[in-house]
């Protein structure tokens, strides 16, 4: 699965989210029951403005010095014995991977949650060199039992399936013949990948974040696969973007509990994994060659420019749960593994406005994403800067936009020129008018009386009235 | 004290009672009111859609009209967090940066004036009924208005208040969003009017006339015996 995620147009893929009550029902309800651990969680702690603030400055800190953490990561991994590639791309990303796993003669891999891996298309390419790819996290493991469904949420992949629609995938698919109950569920889950795990020959993670200062990475789960996927298999390789990193252990231990808090409303993840490079000398377990592959795709070029601060992200997808447009549309109407908020603004940067032109319009500039973000990136702020450059640079606006942003340009601008439109209101919309509202609009109104009316202009405009009204006698 | 009324286009066109109820509210409450004639739209509805150049030519024409003022007030929290705005538009800009950071510490949101400048909190209005508010975004979370409103609804003789389920969700207005994104802005809305049903109020008071026009239009439209207003006109009932 690569970023792009079906080739279906902006406003289809929007439509069919709409229709698709099921999908709305589990995101409603995850949105409100998440949204209210969250707040519970982040306002226990007394002082979130400030934990906020401290979790914005360790990840800008980590931006400003990208290039010394990464040496110094890399470094450390190389002195334990690790390998380290830098792909500039997927293509070299994959290319690395295969080799690894051709050098080993792999025919299995197992996968702790990666989104990163999904941004490269990993599992497709590794197929393709005949290497089965098996997810250990249930989401994601649900998503490949249902042929290859792709993420519609970064913490929980298959959000938008119901219990009932899982247990129908795996009646269908893997033969199961219990109920819908989540733990019966679960436990078949567990019980098809327990063998997986132990023949596996390659287990592949993501990161949530490295710690340059001991070359180790942390992997935060609720279910403790990571740890049998980092345990079990001869061999790891670690997939992590490239700017997923934290100087030191202090400035983990903040960020990991925003995480946490932020993700799914907990003081604490079940499982934090921490494995510092290949097996040592006194180790009981962990792999005996490791590797890690950094992926710039596209993010090298957002350091430096206005988006910046959308690379402190540590995708807790807090913006996704208070988001009001991702709660009506869901994670596929975005067209991009990255959804919600959070992919509103970084799928265009990685993939482009030919791709991705609609998304920053798919928000209503109402801010809640910005206020639940635990490092504080200007969410909608960054929405609107990617309208700009549409606008002003990119020159993807439809012309019709253009000219009526023009006049209105003169428009507001010239005291004179609105005085007189807003007077000519009343007449001009008579034809529509009825008991003082519109209810087929011309032009641009008719979007909006399609669903509902537009008041008719006030047969005195305020300045009128203002005017003309006596000042020392009755009011009004 | 004086007031210099920012009413904001779609109050001057579409909602003159609510300029009028500003007016009236603000002048029972001592206040001395001034409408300079050159005031056009705060330049928003393109800033927002992305058209920078094109919105700040009106800018400009604001930070002009609203030079003098010692106050300036608006009916309308995202209006005025657009004045609140235009210091970021113009950064680093010699002339006009330093007079929008001006024009910013001045202008106030309605009850924001009222609760924080005046220091009323009880304005001696009536109204018998059962309500309930929506809170917009840009007034609530970009203009950190939150209390304000609610301390002056309280204080309404006769109402009373129940309050919206979801209130932190936006109404799906957005400006350009409602027709550029109108199947999205559709469901927004819908939900919208199912939580002010569910609170069975006969009024729906906002203090932002675009959300209460997207909402409005909405539960007209499908014939719905709830009445909205806007604040200033709850204020100003007596
Ligand atoms: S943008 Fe902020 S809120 Fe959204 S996923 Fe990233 S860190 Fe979380």
């Amino acid at each position: 699965m690569a970023m792009k995620i079906g080739n279906e147009n902006f406003s289809d893929r929007v439509g069919k989210g709409i229709n698709n009550s099921f999908m709305r029902g589990a995101v409603s309800g995850a949105q409100d029951s998440i949204g209210a651990r969250r707040l519970n969680a982040v306002e226990e702690l007394g002082n979130w403005e400030e934990w906020r603030s401290h979790g914005e400055e360790i990840r800008q800190h980590v931006l400003e010095n990208l290039d010394y953490y990464l040496e110094q990561l890399s470094d450390n991994i190389a002195k334990r014995g690790g390998h380290v590639f830098f792909a500039a791309t997927p293509e070299e990303a994959n290319d690395y991977i295969r080799g690894v796993i051709k050098k080993k003669d792999a025919k299995k891999v197992v996968k702790s949650k990666s989104m990163v891996t999904e941004e490269i298309n990993l599992n497709a390419s590794l197929e393709e060199i005949g290497c089965e790819v098996i997810e250990t996290d249930l989401g994601e493991y649900i998503l490949q039992v249902d042929d290859h469904d792709p993420p519609s949420h970064l913490v929980a992949p298959a959000l938008h399936k119901n219990r009932e629609q899982v247990r129908e995938v795996f009646t269908e698919k893997l033969g199961y013949k219990k109920s819908s109950d989540p733990t019966e569920l679960a436990q078949h889950a567990r019980e098809m990948l327990r063998q997986d795990y132990l023949t596996a020959d390659v287990g592949i993670t993501g990161c949530n974040f490295a710690v340059a200062e001991t070359g180790s990475f942390a992997l935060v789960t609720n279910e403790g696969n990571a740890d049998l996927v980092t345990s079990l298999p001869q061999t790891q390789i670690t997939v992590m973007g490239m700017e997923r990193l934290v100087p030191t252990f202090e400035e983990l231990e903040v960020l990991v509990s925003m995480l946490t808090r932020s993700a799914v409303g907990q003081k604490l993840p079940s499982y934090v994994t921490v494995l510092t490079g290949p097996r040592e000398e006194l180790d009981v377990d962990g792999p005996e060659e490791f590797h890690l592959v950094v992926i710039d795709n596209g993010r090298s070029r957002i350091l430096g420019t206005e988006f910046q601060s959308v690379l402190q992200c540590i995708r807790c997808a807090a913006c996704l749960n208070a988001c009001p447009v991702y709660r009506h549309v869901g994670g596929h109407s975005y067209g991009s593994i990255y959804s919600g908020p959070i992919g509103a603004v970084l799928s265009p940067l990685l993939g482009g406005y030919d791709e991705y032109k609609e998304l920053p319009y798919a928000s209503t500039l109402c801010g809640a994403c910005s206020e639940v973000c635990p490092v504080k990136i200007p969410l909608h702020d960054l929405l609107h800067k990617h309208r700009q450059v549409i606008v002003e640079k990119e020159g993807k606006a439809p012309v019709s936009e253009k000219l009526l942003m023009k006049a209105f340009g003169l428009g507001a601008a010239s005291p004179k020129l609105y005085k007189w439109g807003s007077k000519l209101a009343p007449s001009a919309m008579n034809p529509f008018t009825s008991d003082d509202k519109i209810s087929k609009g011309p032009g641009p109104l008719k979007a909006w009386t399609d669903i509902r009316d537009f008041p008719a202009p006030s047969k005195e405009r305020f300045r009128d009235w203002y005017k003309n009204r006596d000042k020392g006698g009755n009011q009004s | 004290m004086k007031v210099t009324l920012f009413a904001t286009c779609l109050v001057d066109m579409f909602q003159s009672d609510v300029g009028k109820a500003t007016v009236e509210v603000l002048e029972r409450l001592g206040c001395e009111i001034d409408f300079p004639e050159s005031q056009v739209c705060c330049g928003q509805p393109a800033y927002n859609s992305g058209y920078v150049k094109e919105s700040k030519e009106a800018m400009k024409k604001m930070i002009d009209t609203f030079a003098d003022a010692e106050y300036v007030v608006s009916p309308s929290g995202s209006c005025a967090y657009m004045f609140h705005e235009y210091q970021h538009v113009f950064k680093g800009d010699p002339i006009w940066e330093p007079k929008a950071r001006k024009l910013a510490e001045k202008t106030y949101e309605l009850t924001q004036f009222i609760v924080d400048v005046l220091k009323i909190e009880d304005v001696g209005a009536r109204l018998e009924g059962k309500a309930t508010y929506h809170t917009s975004c840009h007034m609530t979370r970009l203009l950190g208005v939150q209390k304000a409103p609610m301390i002056l609804l309280n204080h309404v003789k006769g109402l009373d208040f129940t309050e919206l389920p979801g209130k932190e969700q936006c109404c799906g207005f957005g400006g350009t969003f409602s027709v550029k994104m109108a199947q999205i802005s559709e469901q927004m809305v819908d939900e919208k009017v199912q939580h002010v049903e569910e609170t069975e109020a006969q009024y729906l008071i906002g203090a932002d006339a675009g959300c209460l026009m997207n909402i409005g239009g909405r539960i007209n439209r499908q014939g719905k015996p709830i009445k909205v207003m806007h604040i200033a006109e709850i204020l100003n009932s007596r």
